[in-house]
């Protein structure tokens, strides 16, 4: 009697239960099994335990590989949120200039990411790219396929211009949900710009900014194609984050175990850091009062 | 604080109006005296919130002045007219306590600390919020929301107007009454110049001291609840104003005598001279009539009676037209067929929907 | 066909948003459920509708169970408080739309239509989006399409809220008519009392999610069962005093000493509270047995008709509703007469315990 609606609802379900089954939880579980054996090849394994772990956590290789990811996800983190709300900011809120703002801002999210990559890498030969052969006309020396700093601006520089539109128009949904009143009452109350961001903006964008993080960090954590295309992980190792690191492991030198089990941990390592943002940014007191 | 007078003053939202139903708002001249408490009533789309956004100064007039104690404001942008407004829906800043909500106007405005304290302290006391300083703002219910942000417009001294629109919106009934009455004691007290927008009759008329009526971007009659009441300028008011509505009744007018239909009602004045060839009318108010069984009176059907506790509406008939009558809570209904006796004095005699005085 | 919730409890988490409601709607039958809002109306809407399962408890359609069916295989209409229409048809579309669903036979359709657009009077709508029309008349599009759809179950939430005052009193007016050649059971919620006076029919009071009281409306209105349920069902609202009786008389404080006639005579002695409606605090002394108090003015509305008198007692803070223009000076004392005959008398328990004799017309 007290069971709602019946049950034959959960049949619905089952397709998208064999789908994600296929997708993830199988190819998962391969990994972990991949992770606690070792292999020479010709499907015969050995029981490794934690020992790929216990190696991986140790390898000097990998911590310079985390820490380069780190640095990039929280370079671009840094760039790209305020760069969005600025940007947003700035943008009409009526008349003919949205439509044609918003085009442009989605623009750069329409091409795929190989091709990003490809751009950018002809965008900064010093021969015959436009910002590469300026650059140098200038008088600076940019060369980021042997300088390390010019690499890492240029990678920064490109998913900057590749994804800072969808902070754009993450934010720019959140301040048209701001109801004209707000405005009214600020500027009456004699609120000055900064004012009105830092009370009326910022707390109403608050919830959108939480999911442009979100899905930012994510992004950029497991970034791969545009800096493969762009420097191939060089110079030396310098762009070579976990992505790239984890194809030269398992499909370079195919060290199955040990890449399986960076896998396994650089997953952990997502799932955790997107579980720390997600409960800092909405750590909001009036949540726990109830009644809205 | 501030006499408010409006000079002239129309509004088009189109960039170049030529017919009369291109103005939001028809030219208009009003003046509203400091400290009075003003009401714009009328229905949806009949320019009540354009005529207040001009006041604001969120939208600029297309022609005619807006003067303040006689200085010209009409292109001063909204924040440095001093003025305040409460929004149909309650706008308060989330992340502030009550306290820092009430002391933002002043904030911006550099008065000291202590200053501050003192005056939001004084404002939160009239408006019963003290014990809820230090609470958020976000926490508290719509109507302690709409106090706080009437107080945002009480806490400065230089305040020229207060502008309400629709503040009682979102508030349940019970709570209505008792910031209704709360509004208008702070009125007093305060002697500020208040001008509330709504449609609710009820809000406009317990408010204010002179309600201007406006229908399609006109104003059709500016007067006291009574004189709206009792004299309605116009049959939109007549219809309106009062809980149902005037009854308005086609008539052909001799004298001093009304012919309705084929029942002829005798009026308290004589109309010698009506205009020719003009549309008359008769307006009674349901509360101006009484129902007896028979004699003399509007020969009515009754449909149904409404018994709305303290008082009845009997929904009838006469003739081709729906007419209402309202009884006191213990008077008898005399039966299916009645007639229905207005006081002579409370019949109004209309040519073209505008009010004819009559000749003693 | 009828609707009866039998002991419906809806709880989430902690929190219990319905508390064992038993309720019987007959067949085309007008049910106003009246409460402020939070006090549960919407849910039992949404409980009756079958848009949200009881915690506990029954919901039966003409004595069948339907506890477990959703709304979909109901047969329900729903009107709410927003204007919700489809923004790219055209009015005739949005009224039909229902029909479409059912695959009614094209014929068929073009007549409940026009039928139902007639009722509400939207036939020179038709061509028109619903961006084009004014809020009332998206409400009335709404409504049409819930009229068309001839479900048993109509639930309206709030649906003038949204609307004018004057629009408000016109359709409020027609909506019973409309609704009552269907047969159809209608729950129409509010939080206005003097709209469920003008809608008549049955009125069930709700409060925090407890039904206090059902029956006729103007039932309850004149023998509210107890405090909780005056208190809800009074515009402008009821006036309380507390009372000591003793020796054929009731002392209130402020020392008026009130005769024992009417509900008051044949009480035990004893504390009690007395209730009174504002129309029945006179300026002017009304019969032999009314006593007069002495009060301060605190603040007077007036609406050109009627002034509401706000006044401060010993006793407590009253309203006085009277006719005409009475301007009275904020603070100025004011004698004022209380008719025992109109007194509504609750016990300790806040239980009624006596209430005015209805006057003689009842209709």
């Amino acid at each position: 009697m007290d069971k709602p609606f019946n049950n034959r609802a959960w049949f619905l379900v089952l397709p998208v239960f064999a789908l994600v089954a296929f997708s993830a939880i199988l190819p998962l579980m391969t990994v972990v099994n991949y992770s606690v054996q070792d292999t020479f090849g010709s499907n015969v394994f050995f029981w490794a335990g934690t020992d790929w772990y216990v190696q991986l956590l140790n390898s000097e290789r990998f911590h310079q590989a985390l820490g380069r990811q780190l640095m990039f996800s929280a370079i671009v983190l840094i760039i790209q949120i305020p760069l969005g709300v600025v940007i947003a900011l700035c943008m009409p809120r009526k008349g003919w200039g949205v439509p044609v703002c918003l085009v442009l801002m989605a623009l750069p999210l329409l091409i795929p990411w190989n091709v990003v990559g490809t751009i950018w890498q002809v965008f900064g030969r010093g021969d015959i790219g436009l910002l590469g052969y300026t650059l140098n006309r200038m008088g600076f020396s940019y060369n980021y396929v042997n300088d390390v700093g010019d690499a890492w601006l240029t990678i920064i520089a490109m998913d900057v211009w590749h994804w800072t539109s969808l902070v754009v128009l993450l934010a720019y949904a959140g301040l048209r949900s701001i109801p004209e009143a707000y405005y009214h009452a600020a500027q009456i109350d004699g609120a000055s710009r900064w004012s009105v961001f830092r009370l009326i903006q910022l707390p109403k964008m608050k919830h959108v900014l939480i999911i442009a993080v979100l899905l930012r960090f994510m992004d950029s954590f497991m970034i791969y194609t545009e800096p493969f295309v762009l420097t191939g992980g060089g110079p030396g190792n310098s762009t070579t984050f976990l992505s790239i690191d984890l194809v030269k492991l398992a499909l370079g030198q195919f060290d199955l175990g040990p890449a399986a089990a960076m896998s396994i941990v650089y997953f952990l390592v997502i799932l955790l850091l997107s579980w720390v943002f997600y409960t800092v940014m909405t750590n909001d007191p009036d949540r726990q009062g109830g009644a809205a | 604080m501030a006499a408010i007078t409006l000079e002239r003053l129309a509004h088009s939202y189109l960039p170049n109006p030529r017919s009369d139903a291109d103005y939001a708002l028809k030219p208009l001249d009003i003046t509203w005296r400091d400290g009075g408490a003003y009401a714009l009533l009328g229905p949806s789309g009949c320019g009540k919130t354009t005529l207040l956004n001009i006041i604001s100064g969120l939208v600029r007039p297309s022609a005619g002045r807006v003067l303040f104690d006689g200085t010209d404001v009409t292109h001063t942008p909204t924040e440095s007219r001093n003025i305040a407004q409460v929004f149909q829906f309650p706008v308060v800043y989330d992340t502030m306590s009550v306290y820092e909500n009430l002391a933002f106007p002043l904030k911006n405005r550099g008065l000291s600390r202590s200053a501050t304290d003192a005056r939001v302290r004084e404002i939160a006391e009239m408006l019963g919020l003290t014990s809820d300083l230090e609470r958020r703002a976000a926490r508290l219910t719509a109507d302690a929301k709409q106090k706080i942000s009437l107080g945002r417009g009480l806490v400065r001294a230089d305040t020229n107007a207060i502008l309400f629109d629709e503040p009682l919106t979102v508030i349940d009934p019970l709570l209505k009454w008792e910031l209704r009455a709360h509004l208008k004691q702070l009125h007093q007290k305060v002697g500020r110049t208040m001008i509330y927008v709504t449609h609710d009759q009820t809000e406009a008329m317990t408010f204010a001291d002179t309600v201007v009526v406006m229908y399609d971007g006109g104003v059709v009659q500016i007067g006291t609840p009574a004189e709206l009441f009792l004299r309605p300028a116009h049959t939109f008011v007549g219809y309106f104003i009062g809980s149902p509505g005037m009854n308005v009744l086609p008539a052909r007018v001799e004298g001093d005598v009304a012919h309705v239909g084929g029942t002829a009602i005798k009026l308290a004045r004589g109309y010698p001279d009506l205009p020719p060839g003009q549309r008359i009318e008769i307006g009674i108010r349901p509360e101006d009539m009484r129902l007896k069984a028979s004699g003399e009176g509007l020969p009515i059907r009754i449909g149904r009676v409404d018994d709305i506790g303290r008082i009845k509406i009997a929904r009838a008939r006469f003739e081709e037209h729906d007419i209402n009558v309202v009884v006191p809570e213990d008077a008898i209904i005399p039966g299916e067929t009645a007639k229905a006796v207005p006081a002579p004095e409370r019949v109004h005699v209309y040519a073209d929907g505008h009010l004819v005085e009559g000749a003693a | 066909m009828s609707l009866t919730l039998q002991n419906v409890t809806k709880k989430a988490g902690a929190a219990t948003h319905i508390s064992d409601v038993s309720i019987e709607l007959a067949s085309g039958s007008l049910n106003v459920l009246l409460g402020p809002t939070l006090a549960g109306k919407t849910t039992l809407m949404r409980l009756m509708a079958g848009l949200e399962a009881p915690t506990s408890g029954r919901v039966l359609f003409d004595g069948k169970d339907v506890t477990g069916v959703p709304v979909q295989k109901r047969n329900v209409a729903m009107v709410y408080q927003q204007f919700i229409n489809y923004p790219s048809l055209s009015v005739y579309e949005n009224i039909a739309s229902p029909l479409r669903v059912a695959g009614l036979a094209k014929a068929e359709i073009d007549t409940r239509v026009r039928e139902a657009a007639a009722l509400l009077r939207l036939e020179p709508m038709f061509g028109r989006t619903p961006l084009e029309l004014s809020g009332g008349q998206q409400q009335r599009t709404a409504l049409a399409r819930a009229l068309v759809k001839r479900a048993p179950l109509v639930l309206l939430d709030e649906p003038l809220a949204n609307l004018d005052y004057k629009l408000r009193e016109e359709l409020r007016e027609e909506l019973p008519k409309i609704f009552s050649a269907s047969g159809a059971v209608l729950v129409y919620a509010t939080t206005e009392p003097s709209e469920a006076l003008q809608l008549g029919g049955n009125t069930a009071t709700l409060d925090r999610g407890r039904m206090t009281q059902f029956g006729r409306t103007i039932d309850v209105y004149r023998r509210p069962v107890d405090r909780i349920t005056a208190e809800t069902f009074s515009d402008p609202p009821m006036n309380f005093v507390s009372a000591e009786i003793g020796a054929g008389v009731a002392r209130l404080p402020g020392d008026v000493v009130l005769p024992c006639r009417g509900p008051l005579s044949g009480l035990p002695d004893g504390p009690v509270t007395l209730g009174f409606r504002p129309n029945h605090l006179h300026l002017r002394r009304t019969d032999g047995d009314t006593a007069s108090v002495h009060a301060k003015v605190a603040v007077v509305e007036i609406t050109g008709s009627e002034s509401f008198i706000h006044v401060r007692h010993p006793g407590g803070d009253w309203i006085a509703l009277t006719h005409g223009v009475h301007e009275l000076k904020p603070g100025s004392p004011v004698e004022l007469y209380l008719d025992p005959h109109h007194m509504f008398v609750f016990g300790a328990d806040d239980r009624l315990v006596a209430a005015p004799k209805p006057t003689a017309a009842a209709a």
